[in-house]
């Protein structure tokens, strides 16, 4: 891997950047592998990045259907924070947010990771109280978290309106100064590469259509491109999570579900932090290229079909003009859809499954991108180790059964 | 954007309507007789198929009643509609 630096830069500018090597090789599949994992996102980038590096394999393929990243990884509104309810969660998110925290540098990749900040505002008594439980909570948890004001709502955003006579006023917000967004593909590119450059082969345009299972063990994958062979296989296919379940006869409890986002027509720096309400119903910041990125709730059946309904468009717009007028005349330049997988509990599942062999990261839902690190690091040891890490531990399937559900609706609303 | 025909009402926009999720998930005969994973299997798993799928719905900004749409998930086309406690129309309800 020929490292990024400002040498390299200047040496391929003599050259016109006309040779600048390949981020990653795209090799044909081998008949047989240690491990395979299924899904070509940041998740699953990321664990056999994790798999390579902190655990020293390297016979592991990473089998993607269509190209890298271009599922949720490439399609979310990248936010990232930490501020979840649960222990379990804060722990999770938090070891995600660390590990964000120095990804450029570990991955010579930069990721343009922007610490921002993440505020979320209250607009009425009971939104006031259920705020300042939940930064509590956070603190004590040992992530930062802080409580503003209308006026420090002001100092932080000042398009907001603070005026008391709103139909919903602004009456405070809570805070992660450490949350922000990042660059979703570099996220997956940084990853690829990293993984590839210590063996990693990563697959692309090839489609698990089947999984072979003997005497409650896996024996290997069918795909595309013929039978691949493997010891253990991480699925890691997001809002195609209960497809490949049921290819190993299994059941999930997830549903998959369109969420939409769009951007705005680019315009000058307005807002300089991410904002989310979800009393109004929406959340918006605004990228470097000067668009504005908005998002809210998923549409209300499944769908695998990346198109989302027309009526959550007017109704996120809606929202958002009821939030900063000052947005009321700005054009749409896209929107799409994604396909989000989600769990009852709106908490992810990563851990073992019935099948010897085989493991399974998904669930992640409406809010994965910020923990795709961490996603990463605790399901490489699950499967390197043959067991969860303490960190994943208390998200197995089985929480479904013994009833230790993780519910974290609050702070997976809006929010993502 | 869908058009749902109610069986009550006929077609109707979508924002009219509200979904229920999965249809015919039975309530266990003998709750007593359940296990654990019997029980995760009732509350929480579902089929979630890429394709066809059978799906309540309730008309609740209309005539507020619930019923069955079978509908392809990737498509969006809805195959048919039937009333609550009427058989599905492809057969195999249970
Ligand atoms: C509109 C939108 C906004 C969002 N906003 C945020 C946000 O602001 N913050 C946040 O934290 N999260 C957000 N999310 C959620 C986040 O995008 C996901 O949780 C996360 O990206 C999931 O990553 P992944 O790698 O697991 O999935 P994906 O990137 O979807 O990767 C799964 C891969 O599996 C592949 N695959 C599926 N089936 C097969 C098969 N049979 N064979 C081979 N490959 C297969 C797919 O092609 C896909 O590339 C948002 C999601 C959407 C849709
Ligand atoms: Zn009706």
């Amino acid at each position: 891997m020929t490292r990024y630096s400002i040498f390299s830069l200047a040496r391929n500018a003599m050259g016109y950047h006309r040779s600048w090597p390949r981020a990653w090789r795209s090799p044909q599949p081998r008949p047989s592998y240690d491990i395979v994992i299924v899904g070509g996102g940041g998740h699953g980038l990321a664990t056999a990045y994790y798999l390579a590096k902190e655990h020293g394999l390297s016979d592991i393929a990473v089998i993607e259907k269509g190209w890298l990243g271009g599922g949720n990884t490439g399609r979310n509104t990248t936010i990232i924070r930490s501020n979840y309810l649960w222990d379990e969660s804060a722990h999770l998110y938090e070891k995600s947010l660390k590990l964000y925290e120095g990804l450029s540098q570990e991955l010579n990749f930069n990721i343009m990771l922007s610490q921002r900040g993440v505020l979320n505002l209250a607009h009425n008594e009971h939104d006031l109280k259920e705020l300042s439980r939940r930064v509590r909570a956070i603190r004590l948890n040992g992530i930062d978290s802080e409580i503003l004001d209308p006026q420090g709502v002001k100092a932080e955003v000042p398009i907001a309106n603070i005026s008391p006579s709103l139909r919903y006023p602004i009456l405070g917000a809570s805070l992660q100064r450490r949350g922000g967004i990042a660059r979703h593909d570099a996220v997956a590119w940084g990853f690829a590469r990293a993984a590839d450059a210590r063996g990693v082969d990563i697959v692309q345009n090839c489609e698990v259509t089947g999984i072979d299972i003997a005497d409650g063990r896996v024996q290997g994958l069918e795909t595309t491109r013929g039978r691949i062979a493997a010891r253990k296989v991480g699925l890691v296919a997001a809002g195609h999570s209960s497809v490949l379940a049921a290819m190993a006869g299994l059941r999930l409890p997830i549903e998959s579900h369109t969420l939409q986002a769009m951007v705005s027509e680019p315009i000058k720096p307005v807002l300089n932090s991410v904002v989310m309400s979800n009393t109004v119903h929406v959340y918006v910041s605004q990228s470097d290229k000067g668009e504005l990125v908005i998002g809210a709730g998923m549409d209300g059946y499944n769908s695998y079909s990346q198109r989302g309904s027309f009526q959550i468009v007017e109704g996120q717009m809606g929202a958002l003009i009821e939030l900063f007028p000052i947005f009321s005349r700005l054009s749409l330049l896209r929107q799409w859809g994604g396909i989000v997988d989600v769990c009852p509990d709106a908490s992810p599942i990563v851990g073992k499954t019935p099948v010897d062999g085989l493991f399974i990261n998904c669930g992640w839902g409406t809010g994965g991108f910020k923990a795709t690190p961490g996603s990463g690091w605790v399901f490489a040891h699950t499967i390197a180790r043959d067991r969860p890490h303490a960190l994943n531990a208390p998200f197995a399937l089985e929480r479904f059964a013994s009833g230790v559900l993780i519910d974290e609706h609050g702070a997976a609303a809006v929010a993502h | 954007m869908l058009l749902i025909p109610c069986p009550w009402c006929g077609a109707r926009d979508e924002s009219e309507f509200t979904c229920g999720g999965e249809a015919h998930i039975r309530r266990p005969a003998d709750p007593d007789a359940l296990d654990d994973a019997h029980w995760a299997d009732y509350l929480f798993m579902r089929a979630n198929p890429k394709g066809s799928h059978r799906e309540r719905w309730c008309h609740s900004h209309g005539c507020g009643r619930w019923f069955n749409v079978e509908r392809d998930t990737v498509t969006h086309g809805i195959v048919s509609v039937y009333r609550m406690g009427e058989p599905p129309p492809g057969g195999d309800g249970s």
